[in-house]
């Protein structure tokens, strides 16, 4: 770990020299170590194809996608390692929001909260089922929007109200960590707004890594974080003193709006 | 130097004689397109409806003796085109049984391996698969079917013949249904952990399912009228037939024995119009299913 990175007491995932390359001695996230605070807001910021996506997207392994993509490193999971666990196992502990809204086009609102497990073959009792609709439909306050509705397709709610019930769709598993790509970038102001009030409202139960290319958004509602630039971790810190004393040049150039 | 509202005022009288000229040439070259199909359902309906009742769809054709009588008599000709209309039923079914999955599969394989050496290999002979003659699909049927299967004529053999026309269609639409389908809503299947043959099955199939059916629907009407084929396969049969083992009839193969006839030409007019209709009843649905959707 290099000096400009915070120590963090019991994190829910420790980032130990991860590595991600598409290319044979290309690195997009290149030697990163880092530990993630529980029951806290943490944002990746950095300018455009710095890593700070693919390095989210290696912790559940969606990178994998990609075609010849080669990854060294280990990620622990409240003290569990699960670099090599079944991605299948990972995912549900992992919950996953992405830039655009994607509820499944096919699927009702009810139908997409509890997705994970419908799709994955787990039965459960019908009260169960509602039970974890409700609570996650209203840990995304939309619960009171939508429960008249819920067996309306999910396509038509508009773009927050979708991207709110992806959240609730990541939170039924109740997993570990909530990775969130950028998710308000396809947004208006207003549901950017309540989006950012749910995830510091989430907080409280849930353990939230947020990669944002908007500074402000990150000063906001972040308390910790990490500023990567080409690969690298170049700070990681207390939002508040990251923003007010960056301790690396660059932090500083990316923060007062030379770069990026 | 002229002033600049004169010369924008006599450009602009040009410009609208010219837009107007080339629209008139849009509208006078869309309706030389579409009439061929208007004057051919026009001819259908005019020489074909009056032998349109319930007994042509549920009775056999009468013989050539019966026929001529009726026409003699001034008479409608008698019977129908049941064994036609069972026939091209069973076949079409049989085809889509075997079509359907092996093109959706073979679909499914190309989305999935888009630049895979084989997946090529097996995009091209698709598409030249497509542009086979159907009588040398039909004679191809003839010999791996009617000679050493069912030794002998049959449904079974028409059957193959249709569905390895129909192959390529869904093969392709299959292939572009699931390209269409955004990357967004596999990544979010994915992310839940859901398992990659669960992925494809309950989420990309059903997301694109309008698509595939619109394939599989212009797959069938296209095969629905194959004629060549049948011939050298199906052969034909003048009794309703539902064993595909023995030879069978289909509407198309009618129309063509109705021709050969003197005394039964006018049933191959409305048998037509029946056929056209089914082709255009299956056309209206997929293009329903295709809009309904976007």
């Amino acid at each position: 770990m290099n000096e400009n990175t915070v120590k963090i007491k019991d994190p829910v995932l420790s980032i130990r020299n991860l590595s991600v390359s598409y290319e044979k001695g290309k690195y997009a996230v290149n030697d990163v170590s880092a530990d993630i605070k529980r029951n806290a807001v943490t944002a990746i910021m950095g300018p455009s194809g710095c890593g700070k996506s693919t390095m989210l997207r290696a912790i559940n392994r969606m990178h994998e996608l990609y075609e010849n993509i080669e990854t060294k490193g280990t990620l622990i999971m409240n003290g569990k390692d699960i670099t090599h666990m079944p991605t299948i196992q990972l995912r549900r502990m992992a919950g996953m929001v992405f830039q655009r809204p994607n509820p499944f086009p096919t699927m009702s609102i009810y139908d997409n909260v509890v997705a994970g497990y419908k799709l994955n073959g787990i039965r459960m009792k019908r009260s169960e089922r509602d039970d974890i609709v409700e609570r996650s439909l209203r840990d995304v306050t939309l619960w009171d929007e939508v429960k008249d509705n819920l067996h309306r397709k999910g396509t038509f709610l508009s773009g927050g109200q979708q991207q709110r019930l992806c959240i609730a769709r990541a939170l039924a598993f109740d997993p570990e960590v909530i990775l969130l790509d950028e998710p308000t970038s396809a947004l208006d102001p207003v549901a950017t707004a309540k989006i950012e009030d749910l995830l510091v409202k989430l907080k409280e139960n849930y353990s939230i890594l947020m990669v944002t290319h908007n500074m402000a958004q990150a000063a906001r509602i972040s308390d910790y974080s990490m500023f990567m630039y080409l690969g690298e971790l170049v700070e990681y810190d207390k939002t508040k003193d990251m923003f007010t004393n960056p301790r690396d040049r660059r932090t500083e150039e990316y923060l007062t709006g030379k770069f990026g | 130097m002229e002033s600049l509202a004169n010369l924008s005022s006599k450009n602009l009288e040009r410009r609208n004689l010219k837009d107007r000229l080339f629209k008139g040439l849009v509208i006078f070259l869309s309706m030389l397109t579409i009439s061929p199909i208007v004057l051919i359902i026009y001819k259908l309906i005019e020489k074909g409806i009056r032998q349109i009742s319930f007994d042509f769809i549920l009775k056999t054709p009468p013989d050539t003796f019966q026929a001529m009588t009726a026409l003699s008599n001034g008479e409608l000709i008698p019977g129908g085109i049941a064994n036609g209309i069972t026939g091209t039923l069973l076949m079409v079914t049989l085809a889509s049984v075997i079509a359907i999955p092996v093109g959706v599969i073979t679909g499914i394989y190309l989305y999935e391996n888009p630049d895979k050496f084989m997946a090529n290999i097996t995009r091209n002979i698709s598409d030249i698969l497509q542009g086979v003659p159907s009588i040398v699909l039909g004679l191809i049927a003839y010999i791996w079917v009617v000679k050493p299967i069912t030794s002998g004529f049959s449904a079974l053999a028409g059957s193959v013949s249709l569905a390895i026309m129909m192959l390529p269609m869904i093969v392709r639409s299959t292939e572009e249904t699931l390209k269409m389908i955004p990357q967004s809503i596999k990544e979010a299947a994915l992310a839940l952990g859901v398992p990659y043959y669960k992925v494809l099955l309950r989420v990309l199939i059903p997301t694109g399912f309008s698509g595939l059916l619109t394939g599989i629907l212009l797959g069938i009407s296209r095969i629905l009228g194959e004629t060549a084929p049948l011939m050298l396969t199906a052969l034909g049969s003048s009794v309703i037939n539902l064993d595909i083992t023995k030879p069978t009839s289909a509407v198309p193969l009618l129309i063509w024995e109705f021709y050969n006839d003197p005394n039964m030409v006018d049933l191959i007019w409305s048998s037509s119009l029946l056929l056209m209709a089914m082709v255009l009843g299956l056309n209206l649905l997929s293009k329903r299913i295709a809009a309904r959707t976007k």
